[in-house]
């Protein structure tokens, strides 16, 4: 029914124009995914909003509570986030060079390091909680407004950019088994560069989230 | 004529296989105008539910005092009214229905350019909708705090605000969605000659409004989940206890409401131009400033959100600058109205019923419009605030705009659908009947709201008894309209005379396929060299009819 070749119409003139096809459109998808990428910052910027609403409200509780978290494990995780879209970034290079067992390994390589992610990020809030400290615990209610806050930010957060690092993770799965039957390929890799595009926003949320709930606390 | 050509009722694409099961070739169909149908009929049962609800109310409001509603069942009807008619009805409405029907037709395109993601919008609002309705029957009750959950009372309230928060964040992804296929499509699949100053103006109407879904929706989303994880967290954002601030839930629910508003009417705006030209005869006046209009709303409609919360607690400048931006917004509305104005002066209309809900949208949308700019007055909102005038300005841009255009549209749009043409005298009555009906509901309840009566309240005070009796008498003739023009609707499906490919003499290329298109819409993609409106002697100035079809001409 589709064959490749493009359909041509003429004008007036007989100059040819060339007709989209709506079923392969490469540009299409691209601009589809920069779109839905804008709603993702319109979510992060909303509770941005929200955030920064309240530490102008309570700029010294947020700067006391902030001084609780670990910068070691939170600048680790930034390391690591660093580092992987740089592998991810690498893994889209290889493809379109036609070097599919290098960007499945680099695929493979993303993929560690955001379980790895995960498990430190695991680690601190479970710190966190067998201090006490989580949304509605007594020991979290009985300090100021701005810490309760800072911590009912920071759960939200770190809990919304841990569930889209987690749906990264599946995305990740999905592209290797598409490499795998052969639909995402070196001339049709515009799958593999849209989940690229969205891990480089992930990471770029946690540039935001890291300054925000963790450098405020140094010196305070 | 030709022999018969199969229609997108005959054939179809679906998301996977080859269904033999009709109704598997329906819900799984990837075709755009099978969406649109699918769309309109879920949309049209949550309608007429919103409706019976509304016209309970007003029932249960006929005498002051308690009838057969209790205070707080009829806390949870107008939340139930609200938030179907809005989340279910209105905000889906046009670009869910017509506009998935009609932007690959009026571009010259043959789907939009994401069919898949189009299918799973409609499931996705499919689910939005069964879970609203879940929770009529789970737990205890729908919600009771208005359709715009204000907190703190919905982090307190014992109902089931989490299952109508759910539902709405789901709604809200299906509509962003929408509008990301939308503006895809707008932006690849125009066909050759195009540009954007060729579209229709529906078409601009479409595009700004999925800018708004784009860019507005996802606001309102992590806005209900934040809610919603106050109240099963408990994180204190919108709690006064733990340093939270429910004001701040008010602006965070109107960044996105208020563009929403805009979301519903743009796409309205866009069918009166494209309905105005039709039955003038004439190509539509000041083409350009009606679409740049559109886009202009779409912008300052971003920065007016705080006009909704005047009584709230804002400090003196905000509000000022507020209402200034808000009073701005009446420039690029005004400017539609007078084009339109301008394109019937003097031209031999010709009224059909879809021209009759075009002026009488003119008149009460205008009602509606102007009233709006006596709330947005700082002074006259802190009396008018949460009265019955603030229900009536509403009714009147919303139904009076949004709906009675969808009305029109589906008048307008008939033949295009089905085939078939309506009964011309009996659409005519219908309309009669719900634009008296209308009146007489919600104008007096700008009286009664200029003389204190609150919204919201099952009971009042027996001196507004005479308002509310007539606006219940105009409730029943209205729901009595509209249940007769989807009657007539309904039966033409059967009964109506068959319809030519372009029974109204439009110019737009929607009427230059047959009616109901077939597959893929456009057998050959026509070059578009000319503007939208072009009319010679009271005829299309262009018919590309066989060009399309790829007959030659026979002269």
């Amino acid at each position: 029914m589709k064959n490749n070749t493009p359909e041509i119409i003429y004008d007036k003139d007989g100059n040819p124009h060339e007709i989209v096809d709506f079923n392969n459109d490469y540009i299409a998808s691209k601009l589809g995914f920069w779109l839905f990428l804008f709603t993702e910052l319109m979510l992060f910027g909303a509770m941005f909003l929200v955030f920064a609403f309240f530490f102008y409200r309570f700029s010294a509780d947020f700067v006391t509570a902030s001084a609780g978290l670990s910068i070691l494990l939170g600048g680790a995780n930034t390391l690591i986030l660093l580092v992987s879209t740089y592998f991810m970034g690498m893994s889209l290079i290889n493809l379109k060079n036609r070097g599919i067992e290098e960007c499945k390994k680099k695929i493979y390589i993303t993929l560690i390091l955001a379980f790895l992610f995960l498990l430190i990020k695991l680690v601190e809030w479970s710190i966190e909680i067998n201090h006490g400290i989580y949304p509605d615990s007594e020991i979290l209610n009985a300090k100021e407004h701005g810490v309760i806050l800072f911590f009912g930010l920071y759960f939200t957060m770190t809990g919304f950019h841990g569930i889209h690092i987690i749906a990264g993770i599946f995305l990740m799965f999905w592209v290797l088994r598409n490499i795998k039957k052969g639909k995402i390929n070196p001339e049709n890799h515009i799958a593999l560069e849209n989940v690229a595009l969205y891990w480089d926003l992930v990471h770029l949320v946690w540039v935001f989230l890291f300054p925000l709930f963790y450098i405020i606390g140094i010196g305070g | 004529m030709n022999e018969k050509t199969l229609s997108f009722y005959d054939e179809t694409h679906t998301v996977f296989g080859h269904h033999e099961n009709k109704l598997f070739q329906w819900i799984f169909s990837i075709d755009h105008k099978r969406i649109a149908i699918l769309y309109i009929i879920v949309m049209f049962l949550f309608f007429i539910f919103a409706i019976s609800i509304g016209l309970t109310m007003r029932l249960e409001l006929f005498y002051p005092g308690e009838q057969f509603l209790s205070p707080d069942r009829y806390n949870q009807a107008f939340t139930l009214h609200g938030t179907i008619m809005i989340f279910l009805f209105v905000v889906p409405g046009i670009p869910a229905v017509f506009g998935n029907f009609l932007l690959p037709l009026l571009i010259g395109a043959r789907d939009v350019s994401f069919p898949r993601l189009n299918l799973l919008s409609w499931w996705l609002y499919l689910a939005g909708c069964l879970v609203a309705l879940g929770s009529l029957f789970i737990g205890p009750g729908f919600a009771d705090t208005g359709w715009t959950f204000y907190a703190p009372y919905s982090v307190k309230t014992d109902t089931n605000v989490i299952f109508a928060l759910t539902a709405a964040y789901i709604l809200g992804l299906s509509s962003i969605l929408t509008g990301i296929n939308f503006v895809v499509t707008v932006h690849r699949l125009r066909a050759p000659g195009m540009n954007f100053f060729k579209m229709p103006l529906f078409v601009w109407g479409l595009y700004s409004t999925a800018w708004i879904q784009i860019l507005a929706t996802p606001v309102i989303g992590i806005t209900l989940i934040l809610v919603i994880i106050e109240r099963t967290l408990g994180i204190g954002i919108f709690d006064p206890s733990k340093g939270g601030d429910p004001i701040l839930y008010q602006h965070l629910f109107w960044i996105y409401s208020h563009p929403a508003v805009y979301l519903m009417i743009l796409p309205a705006f866009g069918v009166v131009s494209e309905i105005l030209p039709t039955f003038c005869r004439r190509t539509i006046f000041g083409y350009r400033s009606i679409a740049i209009s559109s886009a202009l709303i779409a912008i300052i409609g971003y920065l007016v959100w705080g006009h909704h919360l005047f009584t709230s607690g804002m400090s003196e400048w905000t509000k000022i600058i507020f209402s200034f931006l808000t009073f701005f917004v009446s420039i690029p509305t005004g400017i539609k109205f007078f084009d339109w104005v301008a394109t019937m002066y003097k031209a031999s209309i010709i009224f059909k019923t879809p021209m009759l809900w075009v002026i009488g949208t003119i008149v009460t949308f205008a009602i509606g419009g102007l009233t709006g700019i006596t709330l947005v007055t700082l002074g006259v909102d802190v009396h008018l605030h949460d009265t019955y005038f603030v229900v009536a300005h509403f009714h009147y841009t919303i139904f009076g705009g949004v709906v009675f255009m969808l009305f029109a549209a589906m008048h307008y749009w008939y033949p295009k659908f089905t085939g078939k043409m309506y009964n011309e005298l009996k659409g005519k009555i219908a309309f009669t009947l719900i634009f008296i009906g209308f009146n007489t509901l919600w104008f007096p309840m700008f009286f009664a709201g200029a003389l204190g009566m609150p919204r919201r309240y099952f009971d009042y005070l027996p001196e507004f008894t005479i308002y509310h009796q007539i606006a219940g008498v105009g409730a029943v003739i209205t729901v009595f309209g509209i249940l007769y023009m989807l009657y007539n609707l309904l039966t033409s499906i059967k009964r109506g005379e068959k319809a030519s490919a372009n029974p109204w003499n439009g110019t737009t290329l929607e009427w230059q396929i047959d009616s109901p298109p077939p597959l893929e819409n456009f057998k050959n993609i026509p070059y578009v060299d000319f503007e939208p409106y072009e009319f010679e002697k009271g005829k299309p100035k262009y018919n590309l009819y066989n060009k399309i079809q790829g007959v030659q001409d026979e002269k």
